[in-house]
């Protein structure tokens, strides 16, 4: 029999079906394989193997109607930015190190009602802030597929867990780029659903209008099935979309005859790696002979988004963060000799430095006299950029583009140079702020063996397309068939 | 020079607590008093991770705010956070309105000093979340974290400059306190401070550019109000007359000390860094969603007042005596209703109870009884069962221990003698004591008659019926 870990969701699911497996099966097989490589890949800050290993004996135990439970009692990781009721939340921060949450975010209450035992949290970037999770304070995170290499970020923990199968999927949440390039570079699906979709209640806030959960996984397929779970209104969530519920597996394996791709040349330019250029060719090629109907086309915008992207992040950040000041949760420093003390003090010992960055930056250009010259243009730019989206999905059904310009970079590489460390995200910055869907899937390695990724980004609330489109080459290429990582 | 030769201005930020059931971002109570941290949630006490979810009921009860104060209503509205750190301030930016508020360009109509009628114009109403409390332990040096009211609905009044003197501000602040209470979406109890002012005041001479200001923060009792701004305006006529250049502060107003206190200069004035909240979406309101609150509006003092007048035939002085509140005035409705003697209850309302209300420094919110209770005096009185002396001590006993005010007469033995037989006893006894009066009676001397009726009255505790004792001596007398 193959090996447990390296089955995908849908896999895993026919297996409990057919009582192949039980739910006590899977979970002490991802117990045993995180045992083994958590040393190396160092994915979790928190692992909860032996309560889910109760959980799945009390879902085999009890006589669950498959039909209707189809996944009960296969289990998920959790980025450790979501709200766990009794499991500690620490974002990868000092400042929450020990916080546990006193509530249930509603993503955790949604796969709780799913039957998916949690194996754990998943390190980060602090905060969700970074490129390559080395932002934690918690640990380092390695890539599977290169030990010395990151594993991208900030959601690097969930995607190094499922690239190195001790989750079978996970939760991330992405900013400007936090799903999607980790995913690139671990070689797995990541999902950044419409802004909207999925609610926010209890993902702790980075950047409140950017800011979306979605799912990391081993295949379209599973990204489908999470989606479907995770998806829907939610009354906690004003920014939720009421939308009709969608069955995001229904059109996936739809052919893909006649589909209309644009490829925006504005993300096949200069610092955008030739290998990674090649690769997204060949996927061009790939696309045409699936009878996709591809035309460059042109999104002149973007080259402003990642600037718009940082003031309207920082900007958010620094007030969403404001609550993390020692008084009723949280990290509170030891010495202070008066209440401003005791609010900068817990700040300056609790933060890290790109948290701390960030801060500064969003604060200067929401402050009097800055906002209309920052904040105020970043917003009108954010319109800007959405037009501009809105004009191409007249167009075409989806465009396709690089997730990063590089594959993973050496740790410790970009440490000293935060510049450089936000190009990291110039491909993937402008969906969050034209608040559109864009999915990652593998498109081949480069000449090192480092996974490459390609975007796929839909119109708003059009997840069903992209994952389709995703599908239908995911099924061409057979990435995990011919390519597994070294760990 | 003397105060004469300057004008005062003076604008109010009046701070409300609206009466909804919960807070305005989660549904917790906005009950008032419960123990320290019992009416909190994730969201209010801000949890990482939790949003606002703001209560329908809050927008619904500024608007009415704004209709009864003459505003237009914005039909596009938007909720900022306003940033600054303090302990009782859990996510470090409370959210409120800042260029978007939800009504705009009211006013309000009061009487000036001299008693002729005025505008004040508010220049906008916005809705906002209260902070916690701090509370300081007496075992240590430290302050204790109370976020029940963080999170309870407030709107803020803004009115222009308008106001020239300490008595105007007092008519307006009473005005505003009676408008919201009418329409029922603030309980305005200063004393739990759901009714709290900001005070701008500055001085100039006529013709010339207007003062600089100083604002006093957070006061709340209509007494202290007057009391801050009469020492404000002496103490910067003061500094103005001893060349004293007026700086732009905030004060704190001391009510024990009787004075102010600069908190801090505009130099220090914090940066609160307002955006728009991304949290929370756009407050979008239809013309059929402000037309039927409108609609729905409940009848307003001045309406009232004119009632009284046309319909009850109320002099303007007692009929604005009673909307001046809504208690008064609705226990005037429902009393005057149950006992179909409008002007009896105005009578009482008006001069007893009142003057009690004085003398305890009580608000008519704090009358304890009924208006069926005070039908019921009237009544009592109306048929001659008690006699109105005695009522008085009935509203007295009403005040410190409200029931019925039959069984209140019953209890004291209080009832008046009006049985014939019984009058014409002490009638008889008191002639037979006191044969000097029927000789002064019969040489002329109205007066006798009186003091024989007083003189029964004593010997009766005041319980015989006054009209039967009249006609029962002059009938002997006459004999």
């Amino acid at each position: 029999m193959e090996e447990i870990t390296t089955l995908t969701v849908h896999e895993l699911s026919k297996k409990l079906e057919n009582k192949e497996l039980t739910s006590e099966k899977i979970v002490e097989a991802y117990a045993k394989r995180i045992e083994e490589k958590e040393k190396d890949v160092g994915a979790f800050v928190t692992v909860t193997a032996q309560q889910a290993l109760e959980e799945a004996k009390r879902i085999d135990s009890e006589n669950i109607d498959r039909e209707n439970n189809k996944y009960a009692g296969i289990p998920i990781g959790i980025k450790d930015n979501i709200c766990t009721k009794g499991v500690k939340t620490t974002c990868s921060s000092k400042m929450l190190e020990n916080f546990v949450a006193p509530y249930d975010a509603t993503v955790t209450q949604k796969i709780n009602s799913e039957m998916l035992p949690s194996l754990g949290k998943l390190n980060m970037d602090e905060f969700a802030m970074g490129s390559s999770t080395e932002n934690s304070a918690i640990k380092v995170t390695h890539n599977p597929w290169d030990l010395n290499k990151v594993p991208g970020g900030s959601s690097g923990g969930s995607a190094a867990a499922v690239a190195a199968n001790m989750v079978p999927w996970a939760l991330g949440s992405d900013t400007g780029g936090s799903i999607r390039e980790p995913a690139s570079f671990c070689g797995v699906v990541g999902l950044k659903p419409t802004y909207g979709l999925v609610s926010r209640y209890g993902l702790v806030a980075f950047a409140s209008s950017l800011d979306q959960i979605g799912p990391i996984t081993k295949d379209v397929e599973d990204s489908a099935i999470l989606l479907n779970m995770i998806a829907g209104h939610d009354e906690m969530d004003s920014t939720s979309y009421d939308i009709p519920k969608i069955d995001y597996t229904a059109s996936l394996k739809n052919d893909i005859k006649g589909k209309k791709i644009g490829v925006p040349k504005e993300f096949f330019g200069e610092g955008i790696n030739e290998e990674v250029k090649t690769k997204l060719r060949e996927a061009i090629e790939i696309y045409k002979e699936l009878g996709a109907v591809v035309e460059d086309c042109s999104l002149d915008v973007a080259e402003y988004s990642l600037a718009t992207y940082y003031i309207i992040a920082c900007a958010e950040a620094s007030s969403n963060l404001g609550r993390f000041d020692g008084i009723r949760y949280g990290y509170r420093a030891k010495d202070f000799s008066n209440l401003k003390e005791l609010f900068t003090n817990s700040r300056t010992e609790a933060f890290g430095d790109e948290v701390k960055r960030r801060i500064i930056l969003g604060t200067y250009v929401l402050s009097s006299g800055y906002y209309d010259a920052y904040y105020k243009k970043a917003q009108k730019v954010r319109t800007l950029v959405k037009n501009k989206f809105d004009e191409c999905f007249k167009k075409y059904d989806v465009l396709l583009t690089p997730v990063a310009p590089t594959t993973a970079f050496e740790i410790g590489s970009k440490l000293n140079n935060p510049m450089e460390m936000y190009l990291a995200d110039i491909c993937t910055v402008s969906i969050n702020i034209a608040s559109v869907p864009a999915i990652s899937i593998p498109c081949g390695v480069d000449s090192k063996g480092m996974p490459i990724g390609m975007q796929l980004i839909g119109n708003r609330f059009n997840e069903e397309t992209i994952l389709n489109v995703a599908y239908a080459f995911e099924q061409k290429i057979e990435f995990r068939e011919n390519y597994k990582p070294s760990c | 020079m003397s105060r004469e030769d300057y004008e005062v201005v003076i604008g109010l930020e009046v701070h409300a607590e609206l009466s909804t059931r919960t807070k305005i971002f989660c549904s917790c109570s906005t009950e008032f008093g419960a123990n320290e941290n019992t009416h909190v949630c994730p969201i209010c006490t801000a949890m990482p991770g939790a949003l606002p979810k703001l209560n329908e009921k809050v927008v619904e009860y500024a608007v009415k705010a704004g209709l009864a104060t003459n505003c237009s209503i914005s039909q596009d509205s938007k909720n900022d956070r306003k940033n600054y750190f303090y302990p009782d301030l859990p996510k470090s930016y409370q959210i409120s309105q800042f260029d978007k508020p939800l009504c705009n360009h009211g006013y309000v109509e009061i009487e000036d000093d001299d008693g002729n009628k005025k505008k004040v114009r508010i220049l906008r109403i916005h809705i906002e979340e209260d902070a916690g409390k701090l509370n300081h332990d007496e075992y240590s040096s430290g302050s204790l974290v109370d976020l029940n009211r963080a999170g309870v609905p407030l709107i803020e009044i803004v009115s222009e400059p308008d106001l020239r003197s300490s008595g105007e501000a007092d008519r307006y602040l009473k005005k505003l306190k009676s408008i919201l209470q009418y329409i029922n979406v603030s309980d305005c109890k200063m004393e739990e401070g759901s009714l709290r002012a900001d005070v701008n005041v500055s001085i100039h001479k006529p013709g010339t550019e207007l003062g600089t200001r100083h604002e006093m923060k957070n006061i709340n009792s209509f007494k202290a109000i007057q009391r801050a701004i009469e020492y404000e305006i002496d103490s910067q006529i003061d500094d103005a007359e001893n060349g004293k250049v007026i700086q732009q502060e905030t004060m704190r107003w001391d009510d024990l000390e009787g004075r102010t206190f600069p908190m801090r200069s505009k130099e220090d004035a914090q940066d609160y860094r307002y955006f728009p909240d991304p949290d929370l979406v756009a407050i979008k309101l239809s013309d059929e969603y402000i037309n039927n609150i409108k609609e729905n509006l409940p009848e307003l003092p001045e309406s009232r007042k004119v009632r009284y007048m046309e319909e009850i035939g109320l002099s303007e002085k007692d009929a604005d005596a009673l909307v001046s509140s809504r208690r008064f005035s609705d226990i005037f409705e429902e009393a005057g209703k149950i006992c179909n003697d409008y002007k009896s209850v105005c009578n009482w309302l008006t001069s007893d109870i009142s003057r009690i209300l004085n003398e305890g420094e009580m608000d008519p919110e704090e009358i304890p009884f009924k208006a069926k209770e005070l039908a019921e005096l009237v009544s009592l009185i109306n048929d001659g069962t008690i006699s109105s002396k005695i009522g008085k001590k009935v509203l007295e006993e009403l005040f410190k221990e409200p029931r019925s005010p039959k069984k209140i007469i019953e209890e004291k033995g209080w009832v008046q003698i009006s049985d014939e037989s019984e009058i014409k006893e002490v009638v008889m006894t008191v002639l037979e004591a006191n044969p000097q009066s029927i000789v002064d009676f019969k040489a002329g001397k109205d007066r006798a008659l009186g003091f024989l009726v007083g003189q029964a009255m004593k010997a009766t505790k005041g319980k015989a019926n006054p009209q039967m004792l009249n006609k029962m001596f002059l009938e002997e007398l006459k004999k």
